[in-house]
């Protein structure tokens, strides 16, 4: 069992460090569980397991490969968080997934069962606040902390609900489009970023088109960190292994630690890489 | 249309809210909502404003009234099938969707959506289909209106269906082939809504039947409502009561049927929707979330959506509306099922006693209504009032086999 997502982020963000949370589709293959040892091995601060969903509306086409090649593996939520409450890793875990799977019985009996395997977040991409009620109050009770996702799009008035009313961290959605690899941060995730950290002091964390280390150290620069699937699940589909991937996560925390020491310590900082 | 008569109208035991407007929340009971990324709640509050606002407004209705009625061909006709009423023993009317311009009832919502676009200054109309029908009447609008339109259509519909993609292509409408998932329907409207997303500053997700996030269920439905509300007024003055006993419609997501029953919720007529055996959400689906909204939903113990199956591609969808789902919770409606066989046979049925080729998507429909007529569920000397969606001529091909 971990520690509860948004104090040890809270705790990981004090001592200067980037957040990094990196994500794998459960179930994707025999063995998906080394990914996850392997990841927390190389620095991540949390890691996202992604429950696949027949219909993931908010998925570009790498994420649905990957759930859909799961599915066809044969893995259900009560498979996945078998072989969830057997892993031993030092950092929290993070489920995201749709809402159908969320209420197959109800909210409460769903975050009941993540808790039960020492799973401490949750986020459902298409649950925005107007129908998170139920949910944050059987999460809170449940002690899993839901994250709410901000976005480009979104006016003062609900990031502020979002930033309130997220726990863990605020998912902050570096563009209007699906999950996926892209070319270069755009002016829109820093104005969000911005805006989020000047209304919560709450962990920001980037996702969406992190698609590699440099990248992820610039958008860093305006939250507290990111979250990187896609640029993992290509690599995982093309046939990379848990230590390949522990390696491709291990360079993106490279580059953020020294983003951060920068951050810290201007004077001593080396320069920045291109 | 201009005055017509409401004499006949029964007395009524219903919720004097029985299909009315769901609020905020879009809720129809525990039905519907806005299950939608925190990215298109902008977008979903913008639509519902113009929306509200264009339907209180008589310069929007007007608009609205004249191209249903100087181009889609409205009021369509409530054709009395003489001589299968006769073999079934009841009098049975037929509202004549499949005489409107493009053949199906899909124009009267996307001519309301294509305008409420152009109104919010969109220049583009995004839309899903399966068979083809609801991205050829999106095309058709999008002509009509000066728009750009781009239809996500699966990669196996478009093999199936390739002379509806032809259609599209000649009205000037960019078709984009889903490769993804089940590659039909289902992924179409998921690839539009991922599309929608990116590009929700200009373009406008003209989705095709009454589901989706709020408002579309509920303002697909009154789009819709031109149907239940003309055939009102032609039974009452077609029957001698006014109100027939039985209105009947097929249902995939639910969007004819939808305007149908609006038009008769608040009568004494039995409400009875018709789905295809294989894609049957109100019969065998439980309840979910899908495509923004929760509502019935075909799926496994695990949560993960079934493909449909039918012979009528348009109804080869897992979900219902919303508000399906709660009309049948509440009673008010029934849902039925029919097989392949039956509607093949319904279909040759309608052609060769009246001269009418209905599409597959309403042979089921009437289907039922032959079937319960012959049992007795439907007592002999009933009057029935059966939406006929659309016109055959697109299924020859596929049901050469079948006859």
């Amino acid at each position: 069992m971990t520690a509860p997502l948004e104090e040890f982020l809270r705790a990981r963000r004090a001592e200067g460090r980037r957040l990094l949370v990196p994500y794998v589709t459960a179930g994707i293959a025999p063995g998906w569980t080394d990914v996850v040892r392997a990841y927390a091995d190389a620095g991540a601060d949390a890691v996202e397991l992604g429950f696949p969903f027949s219909d993931p509306m908010l998925d570009g086409v790498t994420i649905q490969e990957a759930s859909d090649r799961a599915i066809a593996a044969g893995a259900t939520v009560r498979g996945i968080l078998r072989e969830v409450a057997a892993l031993d890793v030092a950092v929290p875990l993070v489920a995201m997934t749709y809402s159908n799977l969320v209420f197959q019985r109800s909210g409460a009996e769903f975050c009941a069962e993540l808790r039960a395997s020492g799973v401490g977040g949750l986020i459902v991409p298409d649950l925005p606040l107007e129908e998170v009620g139920e949910l944050a109050d059987a999460a809170a009770a449940e002690g899993v902390d839901l994250v709410l996702l901000a976005a480009p799009s979104s006016s003062r008035a609900r990031l502020r609900e979002v930033a309130e009313r997220s726990r863990g961290f605020v998912y902050a959605l570096t563009r209007m489009g699906t999950t996926g690899e892209r070319g270069e941060v755009p002016e829109a995730a820093a104005r969000l970023g911005r805006d989020l950290k000047e209304l919560t002091d709450r962990p920001v964390l980037f996702g969406f088109g992190v698609s590699n280390p440099a990248q992820a150290a610039d958008l860093a620069g305006h939250a507290d960190g990111v979250v990187v699937a896609s640029a993992l699940m290509r690599r995982l589909l093309d046939g990379a292994g848990a230590g390949e991937l522990g390696e491709y996560v291990a360079s993106i925390r490279r580059v953020l630690d020294q983003g951060a020491r920068w951050a810290v310590h201007p004077a001593t900082a080396p320069s920045p890489t291109t | 249309m201009g005055e017509m008569s409401w004499s006949g109208r029964r007395g009524v035991a219903l919720p004097a809210r029985a299909m009315s407007d769901p609020g905020v929340t879009g809720r129809f009971g525990g039905y519907g909502g806005r299950y939608v990324p925190e990215s298109l709640i902008p977008a979903c509050h913008e639509i519902e404003a113009a929306f509200r606002e264009a339907w209180e407004d008589p310069e929007f209705r007007n608009r609205l009234d004249t191209l249903l009625t100087v181009y889609a061909g409205r009021p369509t006709p409530l054709t009395p099938a003489w001589r299968l009423s006769q073999e079934l023993g009841i009098t049975l009317l037929l509202k004549r969707e499949d005489l409107t311009h493009t053949g199906s009832h899909k124009i009267n919502n996307v001519v309301g959506q294509a305008l409420l676009a152009h109104r919010m200054g969109k220049r583009r109309l995004l839309a899903e289909t399966g068979a083809g029908q609801h991205g050829v009447a999106t095309a058709t609008a999008a002509a009509l209106l000066g728009l750009e339109a781009t239809v996500f259509m699966g990669e196996r519909d478009i093999e199936r269906q390739e002379l509806n993609v032809l259609r599209m292509n000649v009205l000037g409408a960019e078709v984009v082939p889903v490769t993804t998932g089940s590659r039909t329907l289902k992924d179409a409207c998921n690839e539009a809504m991922r599309h929608w997303v990116s590009s929700v500053d200009d373009s406008y997700y003209c989705i095709g039947t009454v589901m989706g996030p709020h408002p579309y269920p509920w303002m697909v439905r009154e789009f819709q409502r031109v149907i239940g509300d003309e055939a009102r007024v032609q039974c009452a003055a077609a029957l001698p009561v006014g109100v027939p006993d039985y209105v009947v419609a097929c249902i995939g997501g639910g969007s004819n049927a939808a305007g149908t029953f609006a038009g008769f919720v608040d009568t004494t007529a039995r409400l009875v929707g018709v789905e295809a055996e294989g894609g049957a959400a109100a019969t065998f689906g439980r309840a979910g979330v899908l495509h923004g909204f929760r509502s019935l939903v075909l799926q496994d113990d695990d949560g993960q959506v079934k493909e449909a199956h039918s012979i009528a591609a348009g109804l080869d969808y897992p979900g219902i509306g919303p508000e399906h789902a709660h009309l049948r919770d509440g009673g008010r409606a029934r849902y039925v099922t029919v097989n392949d066989d039956e509607v093949v046979r319904a279909l040759r049925c309608l052609a060769r006693t009246e001269g009418i080729l209905p599409a597959l998507e309403s042979s089921h429909a009437l289907a039922w209504v032959i079937r319960a007529a012959k049992s007795g569920e439907i007592p002999a000397g009933s009057t029935v009032m059966m939406t006929l969606s659309g016109r055959g001529d697109k299924d020859i091909a596929s049901i050469r086999e079948m006859l």
